[in-house]
This record gives structure tokens, sequence and C-alpha cells, in this order.
């Protein structure tokens, strides 16, 4: 909410993007950057949980027995793409292309429904082979920490699902702009967390 | 894995039942419900409460119900303590049981951290800082209600464990192993659990919401460095804020998960490791002393200019020390657990940073002591509280030098050494700031001035009584009486002074009751504020009226220097009248709104169903919370003018042109 100063700029300098257009979505952008910042801290501290104890699998399933690399590389691909697609969306936005912008988002979340089907897929497979979360400190830090990610990617499908529909409705303007413009920092932050995961959980597993 | 005799989350009974105490509560609490439902129905104002507070998304506003709500925390808070001290006063006491002993020794940590000291922050913050940096608003008004509400909510769902399921007792830090099922079953933990959980996600939207606020809408001229000292405190507490909340976030949902669904993240079994939880816990629990006790310093710096008639002396390097504090802060956690064993080269290097952290304190107090040097000093109550946490401070971060050696840190442990300790530097420096605070804010906040007579008497009770309390419990310390003793028997040597300590409490509990007889006092006989100005303050927030309009500047202030007050003050007498005034532009609002409390209604239900394992009622509510998060991402008209005829009026009301 912008209070300080008016709501649009008095001169709109035609370089400046719509989303930063007015002092309103200038604030939120800026904010949703700081709450980033937190969310970085709190998959930080997930994965250090995971570093510590994925060695501790009691007995049970260790990570050479459960990763298996086409599939986790699969889910890497399409998360990586879907991060891409998402970028082309916010270019047709700065265009003011509404079709393409549109169209662009429905691939993203198209991918990101790809991506959560094989990683739900993964998890249903391990627990069916007894890994479940109760059966070793490894599996509680594995579960949770890509569990997290993956609600993380699930609540940005919906969130897009709903920037969608006010797209649609409302086509694209200043507000609109700006959540587009959010939307996309979410994603390609969680991208930036599952390079993470890649490397940490998955290439760090099948390496030994 | 669960051990043989555990017998699962299940309550025994679902209301606490068998000590006279709680029953003697729960008859309190149903009449002082009765109470309220039965005022606010005759005097018909229950809309006058819906519309101009729970849906409310002013800062004042919220600042104020901030206030009420740290003060009603205080007070159980404060209830809890003497009933412990009443407990320790003689040997073999048996004014408690055991088992209530722990859940008072754990909600009385709880309280005060996270439901008394934090809000009472927040309070100050939202009261405060808008007004200082010349802002009508902070930068996110409705993510501020629903912080507050986050708060609010978590606090009763601590509190309601008191008299339902019943209290956490595995203490205010909650260690792992203790606090998992097999040795901490049934809903007492998960309280404690959850209502941090809640309200620790109000409280980083606080952190994210005032660093905005902060950077990007102070008044046009106010440059960084001319920003109040109160403001660069909540600046960089706001940062410790963003950066130290999500490592607790993460530790209390591991253990949530662990008793929830039998995962092993701090088990014994199964290759849990308990010492992450301690490490993740205190990664956290270090800022956040910080995070309590940097806006109390910027409350000291700008109460003692004010009533020094001074500037402060050495703004930047205050500065300088606060940011520095805030960076070290981060280095210092393992200080708590010396004791784990990590080695000679891990504990000397936290021993030394924690070391380092005294020499930016001791510069802002040398620029405290210097600020007063040849100042016109007045000793109001605000200034007396100043005064009264220097000494207090400088013993309380002496012992902290002696807690940081780590070597010597292994005879004081856990002892009531480390006890008197942190209470002298969280009552010490977080208190006395607060209480300063609101004294120098009150009129701000209210229109009138609080009776400076009753609170001396309070001060002074307080004060001594604080002494009285603490300075025993060192000593009881060094002879070998250790935390959380329940009873001791006759004969150790410690019973004089646990006696002494025990009057200290009582008078310290004296001291509060005045706060809240002068605050009842002064509604009826206090002085009226009616320059806006009581304290001839520097700061912009003084030259509003009191209490300032909801759109707080109907001008936003243009200014030149630091302290912009005083100069526009000095400017004024001597007749350089500034150019005509712009005229007056309709203002941007926000409008109210009751989802803010509604979602947090819904956050304490489903936290209330995960506490008792209702999935019936924990999920339904999870999707509530969804769905108040879709509605509010489809609103589109969210605020408002105020035309320029009404702001017309509303300032010629308050006698201002």
């Amino acid at each position: 909410m912008s209070l300080a100063h008016e709501e649009v700029l008095s001169h709109p300098d035609h370089d400046i993007p719509l989303e930063y257009s007015t002092e309103d979505g200038v604030l939120k952008i800026f904010g949703f950057w700081i709450f980033l910042a937190t969310d970085l801290i709190l998959f930080a501290c997930l994965f250090s949980m995971y570093q510590i104890l994925h060695l501790n699998t009691a007995g049970g399933p260790t990570e050479q027995d459960l990763y298996n690399v086409p599939e986790f590389m699969a889910e890497t691909l399409i998360l990586l793409v879907s991060s891409f697609t998402c970028g082309l969306a916010t270019l047709e936005m700065r265009k003011g292309h509404r079709g393409a912008l549109m169209a662009w988002l429905i691939v993203t979340v198209l991918l990101g429904l790809s991506f959560i089907f094989l990683e739900v897929r993964e998890f249903v497979d391990y627990v069916g082979r007894g890994a479940t979360m109760q059966r070793s400190a490894f599996l509680s830090s594995f579960f949770t920490l890509v569990g997290t990610h993956g609600c993380h990617v699930s609540l940005g499908i919906l969130w897009m699902l709903s920037i969608l529909y006010q797209l649609g409705r409302r086509g694209i303007q200043a507000i609109t702009a700006r959540k587009v413009f959010i939307v996309g920092l979410y994603w390609h932050f969680l991208d930036v967390v599952w390079v993470f995961i890649f490397t940490v959980v998955y290439l760090q597993g099948v390496m030994h | 894995m669960a051990l043989p005799g555990y017998v699962g989350n299940a309550p025994t009974s679902f209301f606490v039942t068998g000590d006279p105490m709680i029953y003697a509560s729960d008859v309190l609490i149903v009449l002082t419900v009765i109470g309220i439902v039965f005022v606010l129905t005759y005097y018909k104002k229950w809309g006058w409460l819906w519309r101009e507070w729970l849906t409310t998304v002013d800062h004042k506003k919220i600042g104020i119900m901030y206030l009420i709500a740290a003060l009603l925390m205080l007070f159980r808070g404060g209830t809890d303590a003497v009933l412990m001290r009443t407990q320790l006063a003689l040997p073999n006491m048996h004014f408690l049981e055991a088992e209530h002993y722990d859940q008072i020794f754990t909600t009385h940590g709880t309280i005060m951290i996270l439901f008394m000291a934090m809000p009472l922050v927040f309070a100050m913050m939202n009261i405060a800082v808008p007004l200082q940096i010349g802002a009508r608003d902070v930068a996110f008004p409705y993510l501020n209600a629903i912080s507050f509400w986050l708060f609010f909510f978590g606090a009763l769902l601590l509190n309601l464990s008191f008299v339902i399921g019943g209290s956490p007792d595995g203490g205010w830090t909650s260690y792992p192993p203790l606090v998992e099922n097999p040795t901490d079953p049934g809903p007492g933990e998960n309280f404690y659990l959850l209502a941090l959980q809640i309200s620790g996600i109000g409280s980083m939207a606080t952190g994210i919401n005032f660093l905005v606020t902060i950077l990007k809408m102070r008044a046009p001229g106010m440059t960084l460095m001319r920003m109040p000292l109160f403001c660069w405190s909540i600046l960089a507490t706001s940062i410790l804020i963003i950066f130290s909340f999500p490592a607790l976030t993460i530790a209390l949902a591991l253990v949530l998960i662990d008793r929830l669904f039998d995962a092993h993240f701090f088990t014994m079994l199964q290759g849990g490791n308990p010492m992450m939880y301690i490490n993740l816990f205190w990664v956290w629990g270090h800022p956040e002393v910080y995070i309590v006790v940097l806006p109390a310093f910027g409350i000291f710096s700008e109460v003692i200019a004010t009533f020094s008639r001074k500037r402060t002396f050495g703004y930047s390097s205050m500065v300088a020390s606060m940011l520095a504090i805030a960076v070290i802060s981060y280095l210092v956690w393992l200080h708590h657990f010396f004791t784990m064993g990590a080695g000679p080269g891990v504990n000397t290097f936290f021993a030394i940073s924690t070391m380092c952290v005294g020499i930016p304190t001791g510069v802002k107090v040398f620029n405290w002591l210097f600020t007063m040097y040849q100042g016109r000093i007045r000793m109001t109550v605000p200034m007396l509280w100043s005064i009264g946490f220097i000494p207090t401070f400088a013993i309380g971060g002496a012992t902290g030098v002696m807690l940081a050696v780590a070597p010597a840190d292994y005879q004081y442990h856990n002892s009531y050494f480390l006890i008197a300790h942190f209470h002298q530097t969280l009552i010490g420096g977080v208190v006395y700031g607060m209480f300063a605070g609101l004294y120098y804010w009150w009129p701000k906040m209210f229109g009138f001035i609080l009776n400076e007579r009753i609170g001396r008497w309070a001060f002074w009770f307080f004060n001594i009584g604080f002494y009285v309390c603490f300075l025993p419990q060192y000593q009881l310390g060094f002879m070998g009486m250790t935390r959380r003793i329940y009873v001791y028997p006759a004969g150790m040597g410690w019973t004089a002074l646990n006696l002494i300590s025990t009057i200290g409490a009582y008078l310290m509990a004296v001291g509060f009751v005045l706060i809240v007889v002068d605050i009842l006092y002064s509604i009826r006989y206090g002085e009226r504020d009616v320059t806006g100005d009581p304290w001839d303050g520097r700061t912009l927030e003084w030259s509003l009226p009191s209490p300032a309009p909801h759109y707080n500047f109907a001008r936003i202030p243009t200014v030149t220097a630091r302290d912009a007050w005083w100069v526009m003050k000095g400017e004024r007498k001597r007749g350089e009248v500034k150019r005509e005034l712009e005229p007056l532009e309709p203002i941007h609002m926000p409008n109210n709104s009751g989802r803010p409390f509604i979602l947090s209604v819904l956050f304490f239900l489903g936290g209330f169903g995960l506490v008792f394992e209702w999935y019936w009622l924990a999920i339904p509510s999870g999707i509530g919370v969804m769905v108040c998060l879709l509605l509010r991402s489809l609103e589109y008209n969210m605020d408002h003018y105020i035309p320029v005829s009404e702001i017309k009026r509303t300032e010629a009301a308050l006698g201002r042109s």
C-alpha cells in the first residue's frame, strides 16, 4: 500500500516497467525480495539438517538404494525448463502481449504439475519399498527437505492459476503486472533451491 | 519406534483437573469472559470493537493493541515468576506441585520472551516509527494487522494450555529428546510448538514490513543518517528478525514432525541428532535477545537526548555499534552450550566473538553518558528508567563476559549465576527500555501524560526490588544452586539468599502494580497534552497533535537535518518562517479489513486442532487460511482517498491549520 506518496509517480518514465510504475508495486516487489531472503534461510536450515543426518540410515535404505538417476534428471530438466518459460511469460508481459503471457504461464503451470507428479510418484515408490520418514533420520530429513520444496511448488501452481484468472479478467495493468512479476521471482527462487537439492541430495547421494 | 508405556498425544482429560489453583483460574476466566461480554453488550460496543479495533489497519491502533496484550502477558509471566519465587522462598516448600512448577517455569520464560518482550517492542515500533520518519503508515498495513492477530492468537493458544490439555513443561528452550513423545506425552508441548509457530509467522512479517517501511517510506530529505536512532535500532532489529526467525520456524517444525508423525530428527533412536535442535534454536535464540534489546537501546537514545536537551553524542558511532551488534550476534550462538563439548577450537571462537559484543555495547553506554554530560537534565520518569538501566546493564554485561569465558562457563552453566545474568540484561535492558518508551510515548498514544509521582514510586519499587531479587542469585549460583530446581533441603546455606531474592520479586510486583495504578489514575486525572509536544521533543512525532490523526501528517514534512522537529522549532523561534504552506491534497489510505482477524482465527483453530491431532479441525482450517489468501488476491478495491475538506475539518478540530 502506498501512503507516503502518490499512487502513480507523477512523471511516468517510459523506461520503467509497468510493475514498477506505482509506489505500491515498488514496495511490494522489494518486500517480496526480503521475504525470499527469509525463505532462503529456511531452506538453508533444512539443508544443514540433511547434511548432518543423511548418513544416519539406522540400517534402513541408503541414498544409493533409493535415488534413481533418470528420474531425478527428468524432474530437474522439467523444473529448469519451467523457469525458462516463466521468464518468457515475463518478457511477453513487458511487450504487452496478454495472450502470449497467459500461454507461457499455462505452459509453466503444466510443467510444474508434471514435476509434482514425478515427485509424488518418487515418494510413493520409496514408501512402497519401506523407506518411510519414520524409518530413519536420513529419511525424515530427505522427505522434509524435498517435500518442503514440493509444497512450495504446489503453492506456486495454485498462485499462478489465480493470477491467470485475474489476467483473463483484468488484462495487463499495474497490479496484475506486479503479481506476474512477483510469482516469477518466486518460481525462479524455487528453481535455484532445486539446483541445490539436485546437487546436495541427489548428486551427492549417487556419487559414493 | 514407540517406547513401552508411551500413550500417544491424547490428553488424559480435556480440561486440566486436580489443582485448586487451576480451578480458581477456570472460574476467573469464565467470570472475566462473562464480564467482557456483558459490558460490550450493555453499552452496545460490539460494532465499535469490530469497526475501530478488530478490523483496523492503522499502525497506531495496532501498536496500542500490542501494548495492551503485552502488559497482560507481563502480568501472566510476572504471576508465574512470583509463584516460582514463593515456592523457592524457603527450603522444603510444597507450595506448588513439582509438575506444576515445571509448567510454570516453562510458560514464564516462553511468555516473557515471545509474548511480552516481542509485542512490547512491536508496540513501540508501530507507534513511533512511521511518525518519526514522516510516513502515513507502514509499507504493508494489511500485513501489519495480520502480524498482530497472529501474535494475539498464538499467545491465546499458549495460555489456553493452562486450563485445557495441560501446559508445556519442557522449559522455554524445549530441548529434545526430553520433549519427544516417549518422555513428554500429552498435548502440552504441542501447544508450545504451535503457539510459537503461529506468532512467529507474524513476527517475520513484521520484520519485513518495518525494513521496507524504513528503507522506502522516509519523508523527503530524511536520509538514513538523519533518521532518529530509534528508527536505526528498528532497522537493525528487522534485519535480525528476517535472518534469524526462519531457524526457529524450522526447529519448531521439525520437533512437531517428530511428535506428530514419529519422524527421527531429534530422537535418540534411528539416527536422530538432538544437538541439531539446540544449534537451530540458538541460531535464532541469540539474535532474539538483540532483537528485543536493540529497540530498547533506541528508546534510551531518544529519551536521553530529549531530557538532556542535547543532540545525541556520537550519532554515527551509535549507528555503527548497533549494526556491529547485529552482525556479531549471529556469531555467538554456541556460547549457550559450551558444555556440548565441541572442542577447544570451536569454544574459543565463540568465547571471543561473545566478548566482542561488549565493545560496541560499551561504545553506546559511553555515548549515552556523554550525551548527558553538560546537558540540562530533567529527571522525568522515562529518564529515570533510562538512567536506572545503565548500572543494571553494566553489571549484566560484566557477568556476561564472565560467562563467555568458555572454561569458566563449565562452572556457571545452568546455575543461578546464569539466571541472574540474563534477567539482569533482559529486564535491565528490555523492560527498563520499554517502560521508558511507555512513559515517553504515552501522551502521543493517548493524549495525556502519565502521573509522574506514581511513576517515580513504581520505578523505585521496581528498581530496588530488581537488585534485591537478582544480586543474591549470582551468589546462589556460585554456591551450586542449579536452574529449574524445585525444592532444596535446609542446611545448604541457600535459605537466606533465596528468601531475600523472593522479597525482591515481591517488590518488583509492587512496582508493576503501581504502573497499572498510574495508568488507571492518569486516565481520569492525568494532565492532558494539548500541545502535542509535552517533552519539548526533537523528532517528528512531536510535531503532530496528540493523539495523531489517523492519516498522521496532513502534509508530509521536508527534513533538512537530524532532530528534524528541533531544527524546525529553532527556525520558527528565530522567525525564519518557511515558505508558503503547500495546498492540501487528498490522502490515500488503506481500507479496514476483517480478514486479518478471521485469517488468524483460522490459524488458531488449525493450531488447536493439531495440538490434539484433530485433523478434522486442522485440515478445514488450513483450507480456510488458503481461501482467505485467495480472496485477498482477488480483491482490487483496497484503499480510499480522504478528501481535502475532511482533512481541513480534522486539522481545525485539532487546532492546526
